[in-house]
């Protein structure tokens, strides 16, 4: 369609310079928002590859995500038998050698249970499953996911789970804060009893990141949150989580 | 297992070891005994029926009436078998057979003129209907009740409401893409309200959200006339390209028939013929055995492994288990196709291997589907499973004999016409009349009456009419609720709660979409059925249209009270009447739905409560309309005449009377209404538009101004002058075919000029104001955001939190 959207807005134009990064975008069978991950590296302007998790198999991609959902029911801990798919090996692998890793929701409780990442999530201290509009903080923005955005800076992205409650022993997270490995943090609400209001960590080399919101569900105008920390937006306008993709694919491009 | 579920197994099947203990068994001879994995069944064959016409069978236990019970033997030419007598009791009850509400039910196929058939590529009668959206992208879409097992066991009976109407649109070939669930509570206050929402809510959200299906919208109603029975109603719409339409049919002799999924239980054995059909008794045993349990996983992984086989084209025709589970399958998928089906009993997957034949038939457990597969795909459909490590067993198949048989262990248990089970079963011209007391009802309007005593007159009486309006249970936020659902996966949502409709992005590349919006108005329906149900249509395309989308199709979900009860059973008519009668008028056609008669406890029915939910398209969904304002100055107009009608509204409501009639009812207005709502939207003239249904225009301005929290100057003076009424009725009174916009001030006169030549009555009643954060209603009241908030957004927290 050729006439301005009435309401709502634009997206910017994607750089060009940044399709030749290749991002995996793992699904498990229990999934649910491996479309979303994909849509959000597309719209950052790389390209998205789709990776199974019963391969050993990575396909050379620049970086790996691990997007939301109930990958195997997590009917047993979150994340628990996940950790032992067969792509996992390759993820953890990978990691180690510092490929960039992006674990959201369910895939940041894969990340702790495959200790990529310390500590682990339990149930919401209120018990219910959550889908708010939430604010965060960028504590850390010198790893490979969070570059792009400035230190301190706030962002507002969507978060939706049962199992958010980000738990570790206080040494555990004393080292997070001394070593500056929190990377988000909760603003204004504390949505599920998080210990010191932690929403995302990052490993000591800063390539794996693992966060409980969904910044792939702010990357496209007309289908995110309702506001930004950035100023005004169009109804549904919030693109605030469009930042980490892109942080990525400039890393990926810049190192080729 | 309950005591009934006990006698009836015990009557069907006993097993061997215990049948000289127990003597009660259906008297086989001692070669018809069957090892079955370490266990012995008297296996009650079709011959060994033949051969013993006498035995006497618990038809009456399984819910068969004495003439329904003839009409099988009839049919049969002999006694049935335990087996074929529980096929004939679940398929034949009211909840599979629409037995009662069928005769009726035919107007929705009647009242179709040739225009509304246009885009309806597959009608009524199939799991779903389906309608074009062009560019060779169709929609299904269906609401469906699960009330009875959701007041049983909350958290497990609203779970598989979703499961089982979500299998419903994987059944026609699309991909699920959002669901919603229009909820009726009993009082919010009473004990047991409690349980049921904690439940159902956790249940809807436990479920859906492990789908990755967005919740997009629905309804939250308390009222005491569904404390012993909830409704529990779930739509869910799915998306398909054309050629991906899957059909419910078993054709081409030597076809293979398999059933994949989830393992067959004993959960649900008699959902449909014993909760769904019967009314609460307190001196009957507890069900809670016969309802389902649900596992969301199962079906995620069923949803994605199905898509992948219509994708490789590899089913020749599907059907979900629901209600009715295999008999149910077998009997519709041989019916629809080339009439015949042999399939081996033995060979289904058991997760408990006790289950006699006449269970495994019965069986109600979830995530299973039936499709047919030609021998030559057999092996591409082995594949897509073990893909998704999905279990499956083939159990025989498709044949041209006409007859549907099933076999245990090389036996014959059941040899039946399908079409006698699953179409030709019983049909009720039930007796109905007018209810006696309903002219005294309607005689009682709420002007004038006792509890119009104190009618709030002043600037501060209005001020605390409007904060106890919007905090009542039925008018505050439903947060609470619908934060419990997650709204965003997927990436396709445009509109959600607590807009109008819910919007949903269909093409990704065109941005073509759908609105969708559920309604009913119990009370309206209360007072005058015909007009409640036609009512609750128009809410519905209102609403769609608000949100800017052409409304295009109907689906409904039937909620009442007996049918044996000829006062219940006259709402039901009407209300089928009204609504068939008001879709021909609007020329949107009903595509599907579902009926739940006897919600009533200990004599007392629901108010009837024909749910309707209306599918609109957009060709871009970025130019939806949202329901609050947000730009500084642009103008408030209220579209539509106000009327002095209180009767039933929920002001009336909040002060205990229920009586006189419901709003006036005008098609054709809605009708221009809509066009208008559409036209401004497409043409950019309007930022903003909300509906005003119940709480009239103090409820629409309200949501409006919290919306994004942006206040406004409101001036009614010249409202109440041109439309004859008092301050407190135009903010009150619930009118119907009437919407507020906010225009920008460069659109006004476009705006102005598009009404006037239409015809329809448009008046400026205020402007948006950024920098007050209140409604003032000038000269009489201002009502501070913060507080309007508070008050609105208090209330479930407080009852539920």
């Amino acid at each position: 369609m050729s006439e301005t959207p009435l309401i709502g807005d634009f997206s910017p134009a994607p750089d060009a310079g940044l399709s030749g990064a290749r991002i995996g975008v793992i699904t498990f069978p229990g999934t649910l928002d491996d479309a979303d991950a994909a849509r959000a590296v597309r719209l950052a302007g790389g390209t998205a590859v789709s990776l199974w998790h019963g391969d050993h198999d990575l396909q050379g991609v620049d970086a790996v995500i691990l997007p939301g959902g109930f990958s195997y029911g997590d009917y047993l801990r979150a994340g628990a038998i996940s950790r032992f798919a067969p792509v996992m090996e390759q993820v953890v692998d990978g990691a180690k050698g510092g490929l960039p890793v992006l674990g959201i929701c369910n895939g940041f409780q894969v990340l702790t249970e495959a200790h990529l990442l310390p500590g682990s999530m339990i149930k919401n201290n209120h018990l219910h499953f959550v889908c708010r509009d939430q604010k965060l903080r960028v504590e850390n923005n010198s790893t490979a996911w969070t570059a792009e955005y400035a230190a301190g800076s706030e962002i507002v992205v969507p978060l939706k789970n049962q199992d958010g409650q980000y738990v570790a022993d206080e040494k555990t997270l004393d080292e997070l804060e001394g070593e500056g490995r929190v990377v988000f943090r909760y603003v204004d609400v504390n949505p599920n009893g998080s210990r010191r209001d932690i929403a995302g960590i990052t490993n000591a080399a800063g390539n794996v990141v693992g966060l409980m919101p969904h910044p792939e569900h702010a990357v496209e105008a007309g289908y995110g949150p309702d506001s930004s920390a950035f100023g005004p937006v169009g109804v549904r306008g919030g693109t605030d989580g469009l930042g980490m993709f892109t942080s990525v694919l400039k890393k990926i491009v810049g190192a080729n | 297992m309950s005591d009934l579920n006990q006698r009836v197994q015990s009557r069907l099947e006993t097993p061997a070891e215990a049948r000289n203990e127990h003597g009660h068994h259906l008297g086989g001879p001692a070669d018809a005994v069957e090892h079955i994995e370490g266990r012995k069944f008297n296996i009650d064959t079709v011959e060994h029926a033949a051969a013993t016409p006498d035995t006497p069978l618990p038809w009456a236990e399984l819910g068969l009436k004495e003439d329904e019970y003839n009409r099988v033997v009839e049919i049969l030419g002999r006694r049935p078998t335990a087996a074929e007598l529980a096929m004939y009791s679940v398929m034949w009850s009211e909840h599979c057979s629409y037995k009662s509400s069928k005769v009726h039910l035919r107007q929705f196929g009647d009242k179709v003129t040739e225009e509304m058939k246009k885009d309806m590529l597959v009608g009524i009668g199939e799991n779903a209907g389906v309608t074009n959206l062009g560019d060779g992208w169709a929609v299904t879409f269906k609401v469906e009740s699960h009330n009875h097992p959701s007041f049983v066991e909350p958290y497990q009976g609203a779970a598989t409401g979703i499961g089982g109407i979500v299998r419903d649109i994987i059944s026609m070939g699309a991909r699920p893409v959002a669901v919603m669930d229009p909820l009726r509570f009993g009082a919010v206050d009473h004990p047991d309200t409690a349980r049921l929402v904690h439940g159902i809510v956790a249940g809807i959200g436990g479920y859906g959200n492990s789908l990755g299906l967005p919740n997009i919208g629905g309804e939250v109603v308390f009222d005491s006339v569904y404390q012993g029975n909830p409704l529990v109603n779930a739509l869910a719409v799915g998306v398909m390209r054309h050629e991906d339409i899957r059909l419910a049919n078993a054709s081409g002799a030597g076809n293979k028939v398999v059933l994949f999924g989830a393992r067959t239980g004993g959960d649900g054995i008699g959902g449909a013929s014993v909760l769904a059909s019967e009314s609460f008794d307190d001196s009957k045993p507890a069900k809670r055995p016969a309802v389902q349990v649900g596992d969301p996983f199962a079906e995620k992984v069923l949803i994605e492994c199905c898509l992948e086989l219509f994708k490789a084209s590899v089913v020749e025709g599907i059907q979900d288990l629901g209600a009715a589970g295999i008999s149910c399958a077998t009997s519709e998928l041989a019916s629809n196709g080339d009439g015949g089906m042999h399939i081996e009993l033995t060979s289904v997957l058991l997760r408990d291997p006790t289950l006699t034949p006449g269970e495994i038939l019965m069986s109600e457990s979830q995530e299973r589907m039936m499709a047919v597969v030609t021998p030559q795909n057999v092996e591409a459909f082995e594949a897509i499973l073990a893909k998704w490590n999905v279990e499956y067993s083939w159990l025989g198949e498709v044949t041209g004999t006409g007859r549907l048989i099933i076999d245990w262990n090389g036996e014959t248990i059941v040899d039946v016409d399908p079409r006698t089970v699953a179409h030709e079963g019983p049909v009720y011209e039930r007796p109905y009349h007018r209810p006696e007391w309903l002219d005294g009802v309607q005689a009682d309007a709420f002007a004038g009456s006792a509890a119009d005593a104190s009618r709030p007159a002043s600037g501060e009486e209005l001020k605390a009419a409007v904060l106890e309006l919007m905090a009542s249970p039925n008018m505050c936020a439903k947060d609470w609720i619908t934060n419990q659902y997650d709204r965003y996966v997927r990436g396709n949502t445009a509109l959600a709660m607590p807009d109008d409709a819910g919007v949903i992005r269909v093409d990704e590349t065109t941005g073509m979409g759908v609105a969708l919006s559920t309604d009913c108005n119990g009370r309206y329906a209360y007072l005058d059925p015909y007009t409640g149900a036609q009512l609750a249509l128009a809410e519905s395309y209102r609403n769609v249209a608000t949100a800017g989308a052409v409304p295009m199709a109907v689906t409904d979900c039937l909620n009442f009270g007996s049918p044996e009860d000829p006062e219940v059973m006259w709402q039901f008519a009407e209300a089928v009447r009204g609504l068939s009668d008001a879709c021909m008028t609007l020329g949107v056609p009903v595509t599907g739905g579902n009926v739940s008669l006897y919600n009533q406890t200990g004599g007392v029915a629901i108010h009837p409560t024909p749910v309707v939910g209306v599918l609109g398209k957009f060709d871009d969904v970025a130019r939806r309309t949202p329901s609050g304002w947000r730009e500084d100055g642009q103008a408030i107009y209220l579209m539509g005449t106000t009327r002095d009608e209180l009767d039933g509204s929920e002001w009336a409501n909040l002060r205990g009377h229920l009586g006189g009639k419901p709003p006036v009812l005008d098609l054709a207005a809605e009708k221009l209404l809509g066009e208008l709502l559409i036209n401004a939207s497409r043409d950019g003239m309007i930022d903003a538009a909300h509906d005003l249904s119940e709480g009239g225009l103090a409820a629409a301005l309200s949501e409006m101004a919290l919306r994004f929290g942006v206040g406004a100057r409101i001036g009614l003076g010249e409202l109440c002058e041109r439309d004859g009424v008092d301050l407190f009725t135009a903010l009150f009174s619930e009118s119907q075919a009437r919407a507020v916009v906010a225009v920008a001030r460069s659109e006004e006169v476009r705006f102005k000029d598009m009404c006037t030549a239409r015809g329809f009555a448009h008046l400026r009643i205020g402007v948006v104001d950024t920098q007050n954060e209140a409604l003032d209603f000038q000269g009489q009241f201002s009502l501070p955001l913060a507080e309007l908030k508070e008050a609105h957004e208090g209330t479930l927290p407080k009852y539920f939190a």
